[in-house]
């Protein structure tokens, strides 16, 4: 099992996102799942439904943080607002570790609410070493930083992927989540093999893998989380595991989202590149 | 170019608004030519130029947002029609990029906006307005804070002539049009329409807003509030209104009654009547709360 320092040493198993239209479900049949992942931007909010919902979750289940509006990567420097706000979701989920993604999204106080791209560039390797390493330092857990597929590459950039993500992560001593499926997107957007991509992870620091589904157009790849998990992203999975061991493992799925089963017993096919000598992660619901 | 230029620069391309085919636009929103400006930044690939790779995130980036304020502005849509909203909310994100690391923020400055830009929701000003305002106040309901409730019989212990503080999620607004109504009507059409029947609903709608628009303005004195998590709307007096506002105010209870009947021509024993039920009835509902310390 791939518990480390960098998710808390725990073995969680396969978790599912925590989305609305599953929400009676989960609170009228109890199923046995692993974890839920949430959105922790869906709770930071002062009241209402949402943290009522969150507080039935926390009684029953373990709960851990994933973000989409850090930003560590964009030159500006972390809202502090934001942070505030974190800290206090931390406090009420005692998340382990949380994570966010290796991009950038804002400028200038204004929020794109989009997942862009990075330079991979030593200066921007810098800069958001040190932002991952304040936010850490302030928010007292384990960060976590995600790959993200992209569409984009620049003429700035002085490395690959793989190496800025190491550049980054060394620099901030801080864990990975690696999202098999960002790898696979990005690597048919960008001509590379992604198995060179992750055979470079530093597997040492991976604290939660996540998988997804995606959509195919003419010239490109688009990371939608609306489809079932392909084959190739399921070969990849099954070789960061066979590196790091099982790994707490996380399904994506975000839009068109089916039923609660559906996306459960898509998610559990993750057992099935679990060394036949551990333990399955999670039972299936009944 | 470093990292600020270039997220600066890949910002400005990102945020010019999308072509009638909703394509990236060929200039940015200073006038450069948008193909110049990515070929600075961005590679092309063996599929696709540089332009063309940055219009996947602009698209992305028009597509989310507008769907947001597409979700929580049903209302101002059927009140002004689609296509105006559409150039409305254009507008309004060119002018108003987000401020905010969350999208449930993101329609907090359209009213004032649009008070400053009429020309959008013209010949349906104050209709329009009337909608915005309580289609905001329901998001800032929602997931606003909950103190822990005052009950009536509390209140004697608050002291002679106590400050009672409303809960942080109730908004009181005062309207021109029954918007609140035509808002419920509005958001059972939508959740009854599905694809065999959108058109019967879509005809519904606009009649339903049509008979709106084209009755007189009424006054509406309106309380949006919470109970169980779900977010309501409650019609009061506008005595009862008056007295509300105050307490939000922060002003005395007996400051409150006072700016509320003062000058009236009800007997004393009828006001204290009305008022006896208006704080039972409010404190039901858990109006009042303990104010944080």
């Amino acid at each position: 099992m791939s518990s480390n320092r960098f998710n808390g040493f725990k073995d969680l198993g396969v978790g599912i996102g925590l989305r609305l239209p599953h929400y009676d479900h989960i609170l009228s049949k109890k199923p046995v799942v692993g974890w839920f992942e949430i959105i922790s931007e869906n709770y930071m909010i002062d009241g209402g439904r949402p943290l009522h919902i969150l507080d039935q979750i926390l009684e029953q289940y373990q709960v851990i943080q994933h973000g989409v509006s850090m930003y560590f990567g964009s030159a500006e420097p972390l809202n502090r607002e934001h942070l505030k706000r974190l800290k206090a979701l931390v406090r009420r989920t005692k998340t382990p570790w949380l994570s966010d993604h290796l991009c950038w999204g804002s400028v200038d106080g204004t929020y794109s609410h989009d997942l862009l791209p990075m330079p991979y560039t030593f200066e921007a390797a810098k800069l958001t070493a040190d932002k991952i390493k304040e936010a850490r330092d302030f928010l007292e857990v384990p960060i976590a930083v995600e790959n993200v597929s992209s569409y984009a590459e620049f003429h700035v950039s002085e490395m690959t992927e793989w190496e800025f993500l190491n550049e980054v992560v060394e620099r901030a001593d801080c864990g990975i989540l690696l999202d098999v499926n960002n790898i696979y997107v990005s690597s048919q957007n960008h001509n590379f093999d992604p198995f060179t991509y992750l055979h470079s992870v530093p597997i040492d620091r991976v604290a939660q893998i996540h998988i997804a589904g995606h959509s195919k157009y003419e010239k490109y790849i688009l990371d939608t989380h609306d489809h079932p998990v392909i084959d190739p992203v399921w070969k990849l999975y099954a070789r960061a595991i066979e590196l790091a061991g099982p790994t707490p493992t996380l399904l994506e799925w975000d839009d068109h989202i089916p039923s609660f089963d559906e996306v459960h017993s898509e998610a559990l096919k993750a057992n099935r590149y679990v060394p036949s000598n551990v333990p399955e992660l999670a039972a299936v619901s009944e | 170019m470093n990292l600020a230029e270039l997220q600066r620069r890949f910002s400005e391309a990102l945020y010019t608004p999308l072509n009638s085919n909703e394509g990236i636009a060929d200039r940015t929103l200073r006038g450069e030519s948008m193909q110049q400006v990515t070929e600075t930044i961005i590679k092309p690939n063996d599929r696709l130029s540089s332009t063309e790779r940055l219009e996947i995130y602009s698209r992305s980036y028009w597509f989310r947002l507008i769907s947001s304020l597409n979700e929580d502005f049903v209302g101002l849509r059927a009140v002004v029609g689609d296509q105006k909203f559409d150039a409305l909310v254009q507008a309004y994100l060119t002018a108003n990029p987000s401020r905010s690391f969350t999208l449930r923020n993101l329609g907090s400055r359209l009213e004032s906006w649009l008070r400053a830009n009429p020309h959008y929701i013209h010949p349906h000003e104050e209709l329009a307005l009337d909608m915005v305002r309580l289609e905001w106040a329901d998001t800032e309901c929602f997931d606003a804070a909950e103190d822990s409730a005052i009950t009536l019989d509390d209140i004697p212990e608050l002291g002679e002539d106590p400050q009672l503080h409303l809960q942080p999620h109730i908004q009181l607004l005062d309207l021109q049009y029954p918007v609140d109504t035509l808002l419920l009507e509005i958001r059972e059409e939508e959740q009854e329409s599905d694809e065999a029947s959108n058109t019967f609903s879509e005809t519904r709608t606009r009649t339903r807003v049509k008979r709106v628009r084209n009755s007189n303005p009424k006054p509406v004195f309106l309380v949006v509030h919470r109970v169980d998590y779900l977010v309501y709307f409650k019609r009061v007096t506008p005595e009862a209104f008056r007295i509300l506002t105050s307490l939000q105010n922060g002003m005395r209870l007996s400051e409150a009654i006072d700016a509320a009947f003062n000058p009236s021509t009800l007997p004393q024993a009828k006001i204290t009547e009305l008022v006896q039920g208006w704080f039972r009835e409010w404190a039901e509902w858990k109006w009042f709360g303990k104010q944080a310390a």
